[in-house]
């Protein structure tokens, strides 16, 4: 060959910051890792419908309502962005959903928590989705092309879900004083779930090294969650609401604020499974698929009706 | 459920459909609909194509190098190959 071979190996894509696509040759462990994260990340759009869609019939106003349904709606649509980006590595969904209704994939812990009043809407709209914003728009260029493209619709939608949120509360916070009381409950119960769900401190996590070797993760778990306070604490006050931490303190030095120590050993307690919700979110989404049972053969008999018709 | 099929949106009029992911449907009218409500909840598109997954052919990537270097040794298909006098525009 007299001219020079572009041959694209997996090694010089990630060293060269480019996109790996379906595809490529790549590594075993790769492909796993992602599905892994993937599958997890669909699985937890899906089962984070469960706390919100609670209050859907319950919703104080028809705006208020309108909005929270476009949310889970949303949600149910970034877990299918998800799925299919999983299924570009040659998982099928189906046995995606079966590895969840097994139990043999997770979702995020934070669903395991349950919406005691209306007020917890917000907190999830502010706090959780506020949280999956800062995981989510580095993932916007994690080196596995359909991975990273689902993020970006996924980003775009998720600052509404935040900002719905924030007026929630702002709107409670501001009015009578039962329901400033009810916002700052719900603040003080979400605030710590909402911290652990970067994961683990970075001494302690396990795959955080190869991630970022590979380009899938960018930041460090505890990098993610130090911006996430630092962006959290002038909305607090905005709200006019506190965050249970007493330890919070403005840190001239690191121009970041301080927090206190998080209980972690709380969050390995939920990702075992002893969480408030696990067993309650995990049976109501098999019972969901298994009620949703002859949707799905009706559809695929009227298929093979209308094929057959065809043929004929 | 159903097949893997393809999604294409056209963004807005003059543009060209460009692939956004895909869905499952048990046929072309489900397929239709899904990825409406999937991939256009907020008017992303003004026309949408659905392919089977199965449908579509795709070069390999094992073979970029042969299938995409004829084109890297014609560097005069490119204008930028040919000199013209300086302060000409052409
Ligand atoms: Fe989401
Ligand atoms: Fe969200």
């Amino acid at each position: 060959m007299g001219y020079p071979r572009v041959v694209s190996t997996f090694d010089d894509l990630i060293a060269a910051n480019e996109r790996v696509e379906p595809r490529d040759e790549m590594p075993d462990a790769y492909r796993a890792t992602l599905v892994r994260q993937i599958a997890q990340h669909a699985h937890s759009e899906i089962i984070g419908m469960q706390p919100e869609g609670n209050w859907l019939t319950r919703a104080p106003s028809l705006r208020r309502k309108a909005i929270l349904l476009a949310k889970v709606q949303d949600e149910a649509g970034h877990g299918l962005y998800l799925y299919a980006a999983a299924e570009t590595l040659g998982v099928s969904r189906d046995e995606l959903l079966d590895a969840l209704h097994a139990g043999k994939q997770k979702y995020s812990s934070i669903f395991n928590y349950p919406t005691l009043t209306w007020a917890d809407i917000g907190a999830i709209g502010w706090l959780v989705d506020g949280a999956a914003i800062v995981n989510q728009v580095p993932l916007c260029r994690c080196s596995y092309g359909p991975y990273a493209r689902a993020m970006v619709r996924v980003c775009k939608e998720e600052s509404f879900h935040q900002r719905q949120g924030f007026e929630l509360l702002h709107t409670l916070s501001h009015g009578t004083e039962a329901q400033h009381a009810m916002a700052q409950d719900a603040v003080d119960r979400w605030w710590w779930p909402s911290l652990m769900m970067f994961g683990p401190p970075d001494d302690a996590s396990t795959h955080t090294g190869q991630s970022m070797a590979w380009g899938i993760k960018r930041f460090s778990n505890d990098t993610l969650r130090q911006r996430f306070v630092d962006m959290t604490v002038p909305q607090a006050e905005a709200l006019g609401l506190t965050l249970p931490d007493p330890e919070l303190r403005w840190n001239e030095e690191r121009s970041s604020w301080d927090f206190g120590e998080i209980d972690f050993t709380e969050l390995f307690e939920v990702v075992k499974g002893n969480g408030p919700c696990n067993a309650q979110r995990l049976a109501h989404r098999v019972r969901a698929h298994e009620e949703g049972a002859w949707v799905r053969e009706a559809a695929s008999a009227y298929a093979e009706k209308r094929a057959a018709r065809e043929v004929a | 459920m159903g097949d893997l099929w393809e999604v294409f949106v056209r963004p807005k009029r003059g543009l060209a459909h460009v692939h956004v992911g895909s869905i499952h449907a048990t046929d072309a009218a489900m397929a239709l609909r899904n990825a409406r409500d999937v991939y256009t909840r907020r008017q992303e598109g003004v026309s949408l194509w659905v392919v089977p997954s199965a449908e579509i052919t795709a070069s390999s990537p094992d073979e970029q190098d042969s299938f995409f270097d004829p084109a890297a040794d014609k560097a005069y298909r490119h204008p930028t190959f040919y000199e013209v006098p300086d302060g000409l525009h052409i």
